[in-house]
């Protein structure tokens, strides 16, 4: 926020300006610690690795868009759907929400920074190592071929020699590590760095949605970075978890990988529905319906997703009983989702509506993800489960879920908050042909596959044979992708020319209610030159905004308030540009790759990683004056 | 560029303070969420130790030795009493005392390096070894995961009473003082139920 006309307002935004810039070239790029500057390469990183994915995808597509062809081989095959399944789930889709919430947590809360700025960086960077650590080993022909869980005992010692199970396994905890530190960031930056007067019942839904799926993640990530070092170890000093010849059991990796892999799709879900509540709120004009329901909802997500991991596993033969539990809570959940989808329809039905691009992805969102939650509905039951498992059915209902049920939004979100990060509007014009590209493509491509399911073709097959009748519906889902993928091309096109050549528009393009519209567009290193207060869920909407002063303008400065009421407690210093978050996350890439050729590694590895965090946790104060080691004059 | 319209000042927060401590400090919030990870970490692991006894028939697999009890139990009574120099350390902290806070960090990396040495002893006893099974696997990985728990809090105990000896302390380092004492809490609890686990389960079992 700042004076319109020339006086105190813009000699303190220019010193604020002056007190947050990074430094300038390569240097500030390398060290910088602004949220925005971070999540900015965090997105544009996630979507170009979308487009690798999304380049796999349709080299499968045309390998199956016809009976018997052998374009590809069996084993090209299974490395391009491992390698298209871990890239979307571990260096897409949860990245990108983190990213997302990294550069608009702080903006929505009227903030100058994260709580942590560094780690935010060294999240980035550590999430950097994970994706060269699938993808150059693929430069040069070392490919995880196991599928995106690589179940021992095929990824086990035994089965699999050479190290492309340990690059995946890996890669799990570079991505992980990197998620976690992003989640404690954003969660405690959401409990602690809220405005005067946003107490937990008048905080955003998009605030609640990150934090919930911040507190998933916490509790969901470490059982899939335990169960990849046990099979690291397995693999390098043979231990035996997974091997049923020395006592273990293969199925308690299935367990601890599903006690993650199921709340996963909440934690890419739930952010979504922060999105779409944002976006409903804002186009439809009207304080989003049923509030206080959507909060419970998210919430009841939060703890339910828990409880269902095992119906990933009713093919495996667990005991009924256990069957019907998982049946019923996977049932359950359905619940809340349909609590938030009424809210949302209630909110469009008694507000305003605007159709623009933003609000197309959000009725592109509700309609895909309705089917993909009934054909969840579906296999959530055992009996079923058991046909369909491993069929193209299950294709299709993931991709109704994930692409449907967060991609959309995101790239709904993606529309609506590009003006805020650039300064400009996207083209109306070429995002509402991109919208019917990508939907329509999508449906076209992934609808054929319930039925080629319900007709029992496998998943994970290079090629079928002519008599199966597949065939046809093959090359229905391949156009279709194509024509999903033009979209995309179309939807990026739209992005980069909007970025030079795009309509400039102001703070408030769309008329938002949240306080990240208050910001300039784009948004100044400091984000804002007062701290903002908070009365209502939609501050923008009222007459006068109110705010303090008083926060240091030559030097970084943050306010810290109460958990629940937000009531002001003291000013936070607040770190600045540093090249330690980079050192220390090189410093972990070797002891992480060291560690899948020698345990010792851990040790000595541990040495470097010690030395660039002591450096990084170096306060600068002045030399003590007292003491055997105090500097006397 | 543009400027929206501006906001109506109705107060300073320059008279606030510049520091905190406990619960009201944002870092004491960051290590809490390391602390739940972790946290989570430990129970999952202890999970795994469950989930594959509950599949043995034996438990330890016949000709595996029950865990020693002697440099184990040793270790966890040492473990204990750190908790006493430890909560010192930390009220001394809360009370901004130099003086204190510079000799009981310093006093707390001695007490470190003592149980690292127990810990070393420790694993030193530890029968029969990981590769023999699953039962020795999971129990070596519960010892080693909080084995790098001690040895991480070490390090940074270390680190700290360097820096608390050679610079002046403000109430930042205090407060950071004061988390490394939660931590070093966090660490001795969440052994107590892995030492009953690893050591005494077996013999119930």
């Amino acid at each position: 926020m700042t004076a319109t006309a020339a006086g105190p307002g813009d000699s303190r935004a220019a010193q604020l300006r002056q007190t947050w810039r990074d430094p300038p070239g390569l240097w500030g790029f390398l060290t910088t610690v602004d949220h925005k500057r971070i999540a900015a390469r965090y997105i544009v990183t996630t979507l170009f690795l979308l487009f690798l994915a999304g380049m796999l995808a349709m080299d499968m597509r045309l390998q199956l868009s016809a009976p018997g062809l052998h374009r590809m081989d069996p084993q090209l095959y299974n490395e391009s759907f491992s390698l298209h399944g871990s890239t979307m789930l571990f260096l897409v889709s949860v990245p990108v929400m983190e990213a997302m919430a990294l550069w608009l947590v702080p903006l929505m809360l009227g903030q100058r920074n994260m709580a942590f700025p560094r780690l935010a960086a060294f999240s980035y960077w550590l999430y950097l190592g994970g994706v060269l650590m699938l993808w150059l080993p693929h430069a040069v022909n070392i490919t995880p071929d196991l599928g995106w869980f690589e179940y021992p005992p095929l990824s086990g010692p035994a089965y699999s020699p050479g190290h492309r199970a340990d690059i995946w396994a890996q890669m799990i905890t570079f991505t992980e590590v990197a998620a976690l530190a992003a989640s404690v960031n954003v969660a405690m930056t959401i409990l602690k760095l809220r405005p005067p007067g946003m107490t937990l019942a008048k905080m955003p839904l998009f605030l609640w949605a990150m934090l919930v799926a911040s507190l998933m993640t916490i509790f969901a990530l470490p059982a899939v970075m335990l169960a990849t070092s046990m099979l690291i170890a397995d693999r390098l000093v043979s231990t035996h978890f997974f091997s049923p010849s020395g006592g273990g059991d293969a199925l308690l990796f299935q367990h601890l990988f599903w006690f993650f892999g199921h709340p996963e799709v909440y934690i890419i879900f739930v952010p979504a529905v922060g999105f779409v509540s944002a976006i409903v709120e804002t186009f439809a004009r009207r304080p989003i319906f049923g509030y206080a329901a959507m909060v419970l909802s998210v919430l009841a997500i939060g703890i339910l997703a828990f409880g269902l991991w095992v119906h990933h596993m009713f093919a495996v033969g667990l005991p009924r009983l256990g069957n019907d539990f998982y049946t019923a809570a996977s049932m359950t959940i359905a619940l809340p989702a349909g609590i938030q989808i009424f809210c949302w329809i209630a909110t469009i039905w008694g507000g305003r509506p605007r159709l623009a691009t933003p609000m197309l992805w959000v009725i592109g969102f509700i309609i895909t993800f309705v089917i993909g939650g009934l054909s969840g509905v579906m296999t959530a039951s055992a009996p079923l489960d058991l046909q369909l498992t491993d069929t193209y059915f299950i294709v299709a209902h993931f991709h109704y879920v994930l692409v449907g049920g967060a991609i959309f939004p995101l790239l709904g979100a993606f529309c609506y908050w590009y003006p805020k990060a650039t300064g400009r509007l996207m083209s109306e014009k070429l995002g509402t042909l991109a919208f019917a590209l990508i939907v329509g493509g999508f449906n076209l491509g992934f609808f054929p596959m319930h039925i080629l399911g319900l007709w029992g073709m496998p998943r994970r097959v290079y090629t079928y044979p002519a008599g199966m009748g597949w065939g046809t519906l093959n090359l229905v889902a391949t156009i279709g992708s194509a024509v999903a993928v033009v979209g995309g091309l179309v939807f990026v096109a739209n992005a980069l020319w909007s970025f030079w050549y795009g309509r400039r528009v102001g703070a408030d393009p769309w008329g938002g209610p949240t306080l990240e519209w208050a910001a300039r567009s784009p948004p100044p290193p400091h984000n804002f030159d007062l701290v903002l207060c908070v009365d209502s869920l939609t501050p923008l909407w009222k007459k006068e905004l109110t705010a303090f002063d008083g926060l240091a303008l030559d030097r970084r400065e943050m306010l810290v308030t109460t958990v629940m009421e937000a009531e002001p407690i003291y000013r936070q210093n607040s770190v600045g540009p540093s090249i330690w978050p980079l050192m220390s996350a090189l410093a972990v890439t070797l002891l992480f790759v060291g560690s899948i050729f020698t345990p010792w590694a851990l040790v000595w590895g541990a040495v470097p990683v010690a030395i660039a965090l002591t450096f990084w946790f170096w306060p600068t104060r002045a030399r003590a004056s007292t003491g055997p080691l105090g500097r006397r004059r | 560029m543009s400027s929206p319209e501006s906001p109506r000042i109705i107060g300073s927060l320059a008279d606030l303070p510049d520091s905190a401590r406990g619960a009201a400090h944002l870092v004491w919030w960051g290590n809490l969420g390391f602390m739940l990870i972790e946290g989570t970490g430990f129970v999952l692991a202890v999970g795994c130790y469950l989930f594959l006894s509950s599949a043995s028939a034996a438990w330890p697999p016949a000709g595996d030795p029950l865990p020693s009890l002697w440099w184990s139990s040793i270790f966890t009574l040492a473990l204990i009493a750190s908790e006493i120099p430890n909560l010192w350390v930390k009220r001394r902290s809360g009370e901004h005392d130099a003086a204190a806070v510079r000799l009981g960090v310093l006093a707390m990396t001695a007490i470190g390096l003592i149980l690292l040495f127990l810990r070393a002893c420790e694993i030193a006893a530890l029968q029969p070894s990981w590769h023999q099974d699953a039962y020795a696997s999971v129990m070596w990985m519960l010892v080693i995961l909080h084995s790098s728990h001690i040895v991480t809090d070490w390090g940074d105990t270390l680190v700290q009473a360097l820096w608390l000896h050679t610079h002046q302390i403000g109430d930042d380092q205090f407060a950071d003082v004061e988390d490394n004492c939660n931590y070093w809490t966090f660490v001795v609890v969440a052994w107590l139920p892995l030492y009953a686990v690893i050591y005494w389960l077996p013999r119930f079992a």
